[in-house]
């Protein structure tokens, strides 16, 4: 079972709560991705005390535990007040860190990440970074107090999947420890069964399901690809070659060449 | 029968009006002091979309709010039935194609086509889709037409009354003689727990020097916007779609967000000026879709989210039909308790 902060979880598909075309869809497709853990987002509906507080009510109700992130937010000191919002808000010390650093490609900026992580832990946060596939800011992440990564496969809301895989294989192995979240850019169920197949430990999925024509379907595709990707993984597969190998021996067989 | 209507917004003046029609006694009361103040209806867009609605509503939107053409044509005159234009720029290409996909009785246009509907648009952009059947109003002379309407058949308008107040005196269900209607938005939340608000901020802009004859929308990664055109050179820019229930100001990100639709839809928006930022809170179900159903004697017409003026005449029509002729309508009245806490 996957284990983050010491909590463990029965699913490795998470889910976002943005852009759906209902709050009744989005209750439907958390049941049918039976993801155990959604991220809600606070800055964009929070402009007073009471504000969002009938969609926050809804997030609580769907009975599974809630990963407040810091979406939209540019700098540390933002982020870390929406973290601190997010704890009173939600009750819960789980906090997914973003610090945007470019606004066409939504990219991490991780010098304020890792600046963010270090202030939050310290507060007793525990930090789920938002952050690319860079080994160097992986490692600071983890100094300042990280347990989790989450690396991006894509840009937010890209939809291309996983764009460097190359990168993302070399993070799995410099760090077989930490679990490994996918955050952004999948686009379809083969993308989230490639991250589990590479070894990523889950995957979190928003506007591919949200932006589906029917999310609820596209939940339980996903949370299908993830089990499957998942089984894979630990099935061991094979290793790709470059020529042939007849699945049935030749040598028996009545003619030979 | 003597129906009190409550709530002046859309919703109550369609339902007023629907009765009044069928020669029920109204009277409509509103805790605003004018027309419109207080009401979610006065900051709409106004588009009569059905079919372009599709792309994220659910079937039902479109079906009831088709019944919204023919309905605001007879009754204000001013209804526009000219269309409405999708449009994408370079970047977002990809949104076009999968609005296409989700949305009904367009048609695809080419760089002249669009040109040929919208000449200030001409080589700005080189694909559109063209929902050719849809429409659009005023809404606050919409508003004001069915105030004048229901003057014309001797039902009051009553402004600065407390709902709540209303609400006490509403005789039991079954009573036929006389009836409550409630149409006041998120206010009727202490009764409808499940309704929560979504907020939605706009723009009116002054601009002589672009005329456009119908709605466009501008497809935006994160924001249904788009830009209604209104008598006198008034550019309707909207709307913002935020999980709030507060009628807060307007935030300076969703400002940036709006003027720069506009600005992006052509140039010359940028030498425009600001006549008015509006923000209100529109009133919605967890499924966002409209709901009627008795409550202690009154019958709540509710949850039009962000489409009031569309969905309106549909709602009104069943509202009236309920409470006259005891019809039942499943598709607005199911209870459907997982989704409705209701006291």
């Amino acid at each position: 079972m996957l284990r983050v902060y010491d909590t463990e979880l029965r699913s490795r598909l998470m889910l976002g709560t943005s852009r759906y075309p209902s709050p009744a869809v989005l209750a439907e497709a958390v049941k049918a991705s039976r993801a155990r853990v959604v991220t809600v987002s606070l800055r964009r509906e929070s402009s007073g005390e009471r504000a969002g507080q009938g969609f926050w009510s809804l997030v609580r109700d769907l009975g599974v535990r809630v990963l407040p992130n810091t979406a939209g937010c540019h700098s540390v000191k933002e982020a870390v007040t929406t973290a601190q919002m997010a704890r009173e808000v939600f009750g819960t010390s789980w906090i997914k860190l973003e610090v945007i650093g470019e606004d066409d490609t939504l990219h991490p900026d991780v010098f304020g990440l890792v600046e963010a992580a270090r202030i939050l832990s310290g507060e007793g946060f525990e930090v789920f970074p938002y952050t690319t596939e860079d080994l160097v800011v992986a490692d600071k992440l983890l100094v300042a107090g990280c347990r989790v990564l989450m690396p991006w496969g894509a840009p937010i809301g890209s939809g291309r999947g996983l764009n460097n895989v190359f990168g993302l294989k070399a993070l799995r192995a410099h760090f077989p420890d930490v679990p490994l979240v996918i955050d952004a850019g999948i686009g379809v169920p083969s993308h989230a069964a490639q991250a589990m197949e590479l070894g990523f430990d889950a995957v979190l999925i928003n506007t591919a399901v949200a932006q589906a024509a029917n999310p609820v379907r596209m939940a339980e595709a996903f949370a299908q690809a993830v089990e499957a990707g998942r089984a894979a993984r630990k099935a061991g597969p094979m290793e790709p070659r470059d020529l042939a190998v007849p699945s049935t021996p030749v040598i028996g067989t009545a003619i030979l060449r | 029968m003597q129906v009190k209507v409550i709530g002046a917004g859309v919703t109550g003046l369609a339902c007023a009006l629907e009765l009044a029609e069928r020669g029920a006694a109204v009277e409509v009361l509103d805790r605003g002091a004018a027309l419109g103040t207080s009401s979610c209806s006065w900051y709409a867009g106004g588009m009569l979309a059905p079919w372009c609605e599709l792309e994220t509503a659910e079937p039902l939107v479109a079906k009831l709010g088709g019944e919204s053409l023919a309905w605001w044509q007879r009754r204000f005159s001013a209804t526009a039935l000219n269309g409405s234009l999708v449009v994408a720029h370079a970047r977002d290409a990809a949104d076009l194609v999968q609005f296409g996909r989700r949305t009904e009785r367009f048609e695809w246009l080419d760089g002249e086509a669009i040109a040929a509907l919208e000449p200030d648009l001409g080589g700005r952009f080189n694909k559109a889709l063209y929902f050719r059947e849809e429409g659009h109003l005023d809404p606050r002379a919409a508003l004001a037409a069915l105030a004048h309407r229901l003057d014309d058949l001797g039902v009051p308008i009553r402004f600065g009354v407390s709902a709540a107040a209303e609400r006490l005196v509403a005789p039991a269900h079954g009573a036929r003689a006389r009836c409550v209607i409630d149409c006041t938005g998120l206010a009727a939340r202490s009764v409808l727990k499940d309704l929560r608000g979504v907020k939605g901020e706009m723009l009116l802009l002054r601009l002589r020097d672009v005329s456009l004859s119908r709605p466009i929308r501008v497809l935006h990664p994160r924001l249904p916007l788009y830009i209604v055109p209104r008598a006198d050179g008034l550019f309707m820019v909207g709307a913002t779609m935020i999980e709030s229930d507060e009628p807060t100001r307007i935030t300076a990100r969703s400002m940036l967000e709006l003027l720069s639709a506009a600005y992006a839809l052509h140039p010359a928006f940028g030498e425009a000026e600001i006549i008015e930022i509006g923000t209100g809170v529109r009133p919605a179900f967890p499924d966002n879709l409209p709901r009627i159903g008795w409550h202690g004697g009154a019958l709540y017409v509710n949850g039009l989210y962000r489409h009031g003026f569309l969905l309106a005449p549909a709602l009104a029509r069943r509202a009236a039909q309920v409470v006259l002729e005891d019809r039942h309508f499943p598709e607005v009245m199911r209870e459907d308790t997982r989704e409705r806490h209701l006291v």
